[in-house]
């Protein structure tokens, strides 16, 4: 059998379930979500329009034994920013999507009639639209507890919260993980596509199917174990990750002098010790939870956890550096639990933990919050944020809008889209990223950050202009393709160690699909990608003069190096010269 | 020179484990970055040091200590 397209029309409740054309075939994951919007997505339509798309993609290894190869990919026009989004999870998503030979899910259109909600049951040869009056005004995890309930644990479930059917910006589509919690597609707004679409859920049942097919399964045994091998060498794949989370770099950026704080006006964070990997390393073993969890099948990182209270009940999960940063560092909350409440509260209502504190940092200049207050931080996302109150509509709108509405300057977005933990102005490699990507200030889009703070003699001065754009271009170009084959984006570090975990990634590509890709091509290929997605941008109408960093990062040195934002637009233009 | 500095010393993550989280230390001038990472034994650990940083800023492990001086050790990094 081979895969299958499967089209979902909303404005007809109808679906096809098409061929793939071959154009599309070497595509998967990002690749291929990027291609469907570039070519199918009027890339001037409003994001919340009829004309707006979500295409779901497995990536090219998802459904396989290879390792860490459980990443779905999710494209659209984003609402955030104004141009292409790519958004990837972990969880069960991509695996079942690929048993039942899914290669693309692409939900096109608006219900002609706007006051009802959806529920799509997706099965091999149907998808049922299901009128769901009950789940409206509910939220994630009550959505996902009702499809445990009437299907089994083993469909794929889809949802938003409040905040997605009311279409704010900061509002994500959650995934189902492996343990009934959730994972989410987080940046870019795509929950408010999600509700535009009146969309509530989607679930996907492939249980009776096992539609993923390898050429060459010796060979790709052979390149699975090697790539394997590559992830079990590093320790931080093999070790780090699952000790103490992503939240190690709490103390390494607050430690090179890059985390932002106090709304990017300091390096330094004078909390670093209460909202460090260490001490939720320390908590979760205290309280009897799990330092070493993964988000998905397969997964030999563990970098998730489970973080349990100090009476042992369960809190949260997934409690990623990022986040930590937003409350603890850019809000200033001390108190981890009150993190991590916040943290499984945003889990709940399908909020993008990213922007949502960005956001409430940069209210503490607009005179909405005080630094530091945890309790008002989760009484306005529960209270106001996921009630719609013209408050909460403010915050829930992200954090470039709120400062337009507060003649703030002091915001830290790039296509309007929040800065993620690492400061640009001390960490510059990332700050060519975020001003770069396609995607809006995504550290993800190409972490040079473990290469800016490392020890080897090929390190990049994080202080320094000198080989930023070539670094942040090779990062992007080898991430669009990571993300093409449905991997975690952690495997970059062991990349960092030689050649070998990429040629057995090669190698696993051309086992399965019996094609002769080289290293060569497989760099063509996400350059590619990025060329396709800033095209998509241009035509959007963001230009050359979208791909800068806040005018304030160039007049205010960031402590406690004193260092400016130094680049010219010229020299960030040339990251395009590929 | 038998002239003697303070630094302190700080430890992240792995290098914790059966060490200590911060420490005032006293050395003979001279001494080197290369001389604590010896006598705590990083690099005979299972977890090869990732990150050196003086003062908030990367150094070599050649880079002779000075008064006063903070030196942070970190294993490798990941994720983000």
């Amino acid at each position: 059998m081979s895969d299958k397209i499967y089209r979902i029309d909303m404005n007809k409740l109808s679906f096809k379930i098409e061929n793939v054309p071959e154009e599309w075939k070497a595509l998967g994951g990002r690749g291929l979500t990027s291609n469907i919007v570039a070519n199918e997505v009027d890339p001037e339509c409003h994001p919340l329009g009829p004309n707006n798309k979500l295409v779901f993609a497995p990536g090219l290894l998802s459904g396989t034994t290879a390792v860490n190869s459980g990443r779905n990919s999710l494209g659209a026009k984003s609402p955030l920013t104004g141009g292409i989004k790519e958004s990837n999870v972990g969880g069960t998503l991509a695996g079942i999507l690929s048993k039942l030979g899914v290669k693309a899910l692409i939900v096109e259109g608006i219900p002609k009639d706007d006051t009802k909600f959806y529920h799509l049951h997706v099965t091999k040869d149907n998808v049922d639209f299901i009128e769901v009056p009950e789940l409206v005004g509910k939220d994630n995890y009550f959505v996902l507890d009702s499809m445990l309930e009437k299907y089994d644990k083993k469909v794929a479930v889809m949802s938003i919260g409040r905040p997605g059917e009311m279409k704010m910006v900061t509002s994500n589509i959650s995934v189902k993980d492996t343990q009934e919690k959730l994972r989410s597609f987080g940046r870019g707004g795509l929950g408010a596509v999600m509700g535009s679409k009146k969309i509530k859920c989607i679930t996907v049942d492939a249980e009776k199917y096992k539609e993923v097919t390898v050429s060459n399964p010796e060979k790709f045994k052979d390149a699975s174990k090697r790539f394997t091998q590559t992830l079990k060498n590093n320790h931080t794949t093999s070790k780090g990750l699952a000790a103490f989370g992503t939240a190690a770099l709490v103390n390494v950026i607050n430690g090179a002098g890059a985390l932002p704080s106090r709304n990017f006006t300091n390096g330094n964070t004078e909390n670093a010790e209460f909202i460090c990997g260490e001490t939720l390393a320390e908590n979760i073993k205290q309280r009897d939870g799990k330092t070493a969890h993964g988000c998905l099948q397969g997964c030999i990182m563990q970098c998730s956890q489970v973080y349990n209270d100090k009476d042992g009940n369960y809190l949260t999960s997934g409690f990623e550096y990022e986040t930590i940063w937003a409350f603890g560092a850019h809000l200033g909350i001390k108190d981890l639990d009150q993190i991590a409440k916040i943290d499984a509260l945003m889990d709940d209502l399908g909020l993008d933990s990213i922007e949502t504190g960005a956001t409430l940092g940069v209210a503490v200049e607009a005179g909405l919050i005080e630094y530091g207050d945890g309790e008002k931080a989760y009484d306005i996302i529960e209270n106001e944020l996921a009630k719609g109150t013209p408050l909460g509509r403010i915050i829930g709108s992200g954090a470039g809008n709120l400062g337009k509405l507060y003649g703030l300057t002091r915001v830290a977005v790039v296509k309007n889209q929040s800065m993620p933990a690492y400061d640009p102005r001390a960490i510059k490699g990332i700050g060519i990223t975020y001003a770069t990507t396609p995607m809006g200030s995504d550290h993800t889009a190409g972490f040079t950050v473990p290469v800016n703070l490392s020890q080897a003699d090929n390190r990049v001065d994080p202080l320094k202009k000198e080989n930023q754009i070539d670094l942040s271009r090779r990062m992007q170009v080898q991430t669009a393709m990571v993300d093409s084959l449905g991997m975690c984006n952690f495997i970059a570090r062991p990349m960092l160690d030689g050649p070998k975990c990429l040629l057995a990634m090669v190698d696993m590509i051309n086992a399965r699909f019996d094609s002769k890709l080289t290293v060569d091509g497989w760099k063509n290929l996400g350059k590619t990608i990025l060329k396709t997605e800033k095209a998509f941008n241009l035509k959007a109408g963001l230009t050359n003069a979208d791909d800068r960093l806040p005018e304030f990062m160039r007049y205010e040195p960031l402590p406690p190096h004193n260092t400016a934002w130094d680049f010219t637009g010229k020299e960030i233009d040339e990251f395009w010269n590929f | 020179m038998d002239k003697s500095i303070t630094i302190t010393i700080q430890l992240f993550a792995e290098y914790r484990e059966n060490r200590f989280k911060v420490e005032k230390r006293v050395y003979a001038s001279g001494t080197t970055a290369q001389d604590i990472i010896d006598e705590l034994g990083i690099n005979e650990h299972e977890f090869p040091l990732g990150i050196l940083m003086v003062n908030s800023k990367h150094e070599k492990d050649e880079y002779i200590l000075q008064e006063g001086d903070v030196l942070a050790f970190f294993p490798e990094i990941a994720g983000g």
